[in-house]
């Protein structure tokens, strides 16, 4: 992967590497195919958990136009949660459906990363947790336009547009938190203090994860960590905000390792599936 | 202006509408039109907004994808509605902090339907089905009312509650294709949610205030009672469809009027929830006013981070 420096941003590229078509006999090795499955959950989990936060702020935001935006966040979180799932289930080829996927699992299956579970404490957390996610995803589905594997090329240029919106949106109100009044920056500040020992992890693989890499389905993040950092600091500083400086990171989800938040997110989530077993809606 | 010019402003402003043209906002207009009007409109605007409480309710639980994220853009829609009906209410010369203010003082009041707790997924298809359905029957005729911009608006409101009814109905339509227990909580949500959705319609004629003035400006085309009668022979047959009965022993169809009889309204109901006293009313302010003042501080910030740079575009423009 190479990464094209201009004088204002940095793109990653979508045209300089041919793409690598995956041999299609790689799917018939029933350990390729649990990797390349249990990647995707550790992927689109993100989305689930994310979304399933963002769902809980629906109609209580600070006003009616960041209710309504960050709505449409949660929804394009759960409309790419879908289309994995879908991918999934197909993988698969037994009865599985998204929503045994989405509601049927337990927690210690989930592979989404610890910062996507984090509370909604207030409207500064909401922005932080998203501008870290968002800046993250972008640059993730950039790269997965790579994959050697067509349906995430496809998921991932379906995803983008969307993904540079949320990261312009949370960008956008990240400044005006930080830069605003005295009091938004020190929640802010906070919000990003708390939240910043969760950003480490974005960049952890798995063993399915070494195994996609290699396969050329899955963008190797660490690459983009170093540029990752520099995006997300250059924001904070045109936010007037500090960086953080921390020595230790939390990590776990991606391992199934959640937080306290966890359980108590599932059992909303997961309340009707588990109520009515089998039942359809 | 003397009275007799104000007498002649008046009959040209009565013609106007009399001849179907809009009363624009920047056109004369009688003081007690635009009063009614604000009233109407934030009245309206606030039934969107604190509609979107009782859904809302439901979106972490919805039992499938597809409905979440349904739900979801449900219940965004209903904020968008918010959204254009605060703006046609501000052209009447009144701010949007001073509308949210008469709310949450409880000086504004929005439809009494969303005081009621939703305490099962089927409260989801219900209130989509009879909620939205009594509000389009209330809408429809609004979309040709005198004052442009509440008319523009609902045009638009009211396309948007059309598929909202027929999503909450085919929510209703699953759970009746389902197990015993789908389709007993389809029943219950039908037997709470029923009586509410007739009061929607407004009191009785006999006892409602504002009919008469409405009818003149076009802000009602038929009477409470009417439109009562309408949605009520509109929903039996769907009800029979879903397979569901309508918790009214005196329901009957009546050939000579060629609509339904049906049982008394407890009218002692409805003027306790209008009141403030139902099961929801306290929570369901309580929450619009926790999102507003929680948000104040963003709001603020939003605020100076535009006049901050606004400053810094003035002082980059001297130095050009």
């Amino acid at each position: 992967m190479e990464t094209i420096s201009n004088s204002k941003t940095k793109v990653i590229s979508n045209s300089a590497v041919p793409i690598k078509e995956l041999n299609p006999q790689f799917l018939e090795s029933k350990e390729n195919k649990q990797h390349l499955i249990d990647y995707l959950l550790g992927v689109a989990d993100n989305y689930l958990i994310l979304g399933q936060r963002l769902g809980e702020l629906c109609g209580h935001g600070p006003n009616l136009e960041p209710d309504i935006a960050l709505t449409n966040i949660s929804l394009d979180m759960l409309g790419q949660v879908r289309s994995f799932y879908q991918y999934i289930a197909q993988l698969k080829g037994d009865k599985t459906t998204e929503d045994d996927i989405a509601f049927l699992r337990k927690e210690r299956e989930y592979k989404n990363v610890l910062l996507v579970e984090q509370p909604n404490t207030d409207f500064g957390y909401v922005i932080v947790r998203q501008f870290f996610f968002d800046v993250y995803n972008r640059m993730f589905l950039g790269a997965l336009q790579q994959s050697a594997d067509e349906t995430l090329r496809a998921l991932a240029f379906k995803g983008i547009k969307e993904a540079s919106y949320h990261e312009r949106f949370s960008g956008d109100w990240l400044k005006r938190l930080g830069d605003g009044t005295e009091e938004s920056k020190s929640r802010v500040q906070e919000a990003v203090n708390d939240l910043w020992i969760f950003t480490d992890e974005l960049f952890h693989s798995t063993k399915a994860d070494d195994a996609m890499i290699a396969a050329g389905v899955a963008p190797d993040m660490l690459q983009l960590k170093e540029y990752y950092y520099e995006k997300v600091e250059e924001l904070l500083s045109t936010a007037t905000l500090d960086i953080p400086e921390v020595e230790y990171f939390q990590k776990g989800g991606k391992e199934g390792l959640h937080s306290e938040h966890m359980g108590y997110i599932l059992a909303d989530m997961q309340y009707m599936q588990r109520t009515y077993p089998d039942s359809k809606w | 202006m003397s009275e007799a010019e104000i007498k002649n402003l008046e009959a040209q402003f009565d013609a106007k509408i009399a001849r179907d043209e809009k009363i624009e906002p920047k056109d004369w207009m009688p003081e007690k039109y635009r009063k009614t009007h604000i009233r109407q409109i934030s009245q309206h605007a606030h039934s969107e907004i604190v509609g979107m409480l009782p859904e809302g309710n439901w979106i972490t639980r919805a039992p499938s994808l597809r409905r979440k994220v349904a739900l979801l853009a449900k219940v965004q829609d209903e904020a968008g509605h918010g959204l254009y009906l605060y703006s046609a209410c501000e052209t009447l010369g009144i701010t949007r902090e001073q509308l949210y203010e008469d709310l949450h003082s409880g000086k504004a009041k929005y439809s009494s339907i969303f005081n009621y707790p939703t305490m099962t997924w089927a409260d989801m298809g219900a209130i989509g089905w009879l909620v939205d359905g009594a509000a389009i029957i209330n809408q429809v005729p609004l979309c040709s009312t005198s004052f442009g911009p509440y008319a523009r608006a609902m045009v638009r409101v009211c396309k948007e509650e059309s598929f909202h009814q027929r999503q909450g109905y085919e929510i209703m339509l699953s759970l009746c294709n389902g197990s015993e227990e789908q389709k007993e909580m389809a029943q219950d949500a039908l037997n709470r949610w029923w009586w509410p959705s007739l009061m929607m319609l407004g009191p009785t004629d006999a006892a409602s205030t504002h009919t008469e003035q409405s009818m003149k400006w076009k802000l009602k085309r038929k009477t409470n009672d009417e439109l009562r009668q309408q949605f009520i022979d509109q929903t039996v047959p769907q009800a029979e469809l879903l397979g569901l009965t309508i918790p009214d022993p005196d329901l009957k169809w009546n050939d000579e009027k060629g609509s339904y009889d049906f049982g008394a309204i407890d009218w002692d109901e409805f003027w306790q929830v209008v009141k403030g006293h139902g099961p929801m009313n306290k929570k369901r302010l309580d929450d619009r006013r926790n999102a507003w003042n929680d948000g104040a501080w963003v709001r603020e910030a939003a605020t100076a981070y535009a006049a901050k740079q606004k400053l810094k575009k003035e002082e980059t423009a001297q130095a050009v």
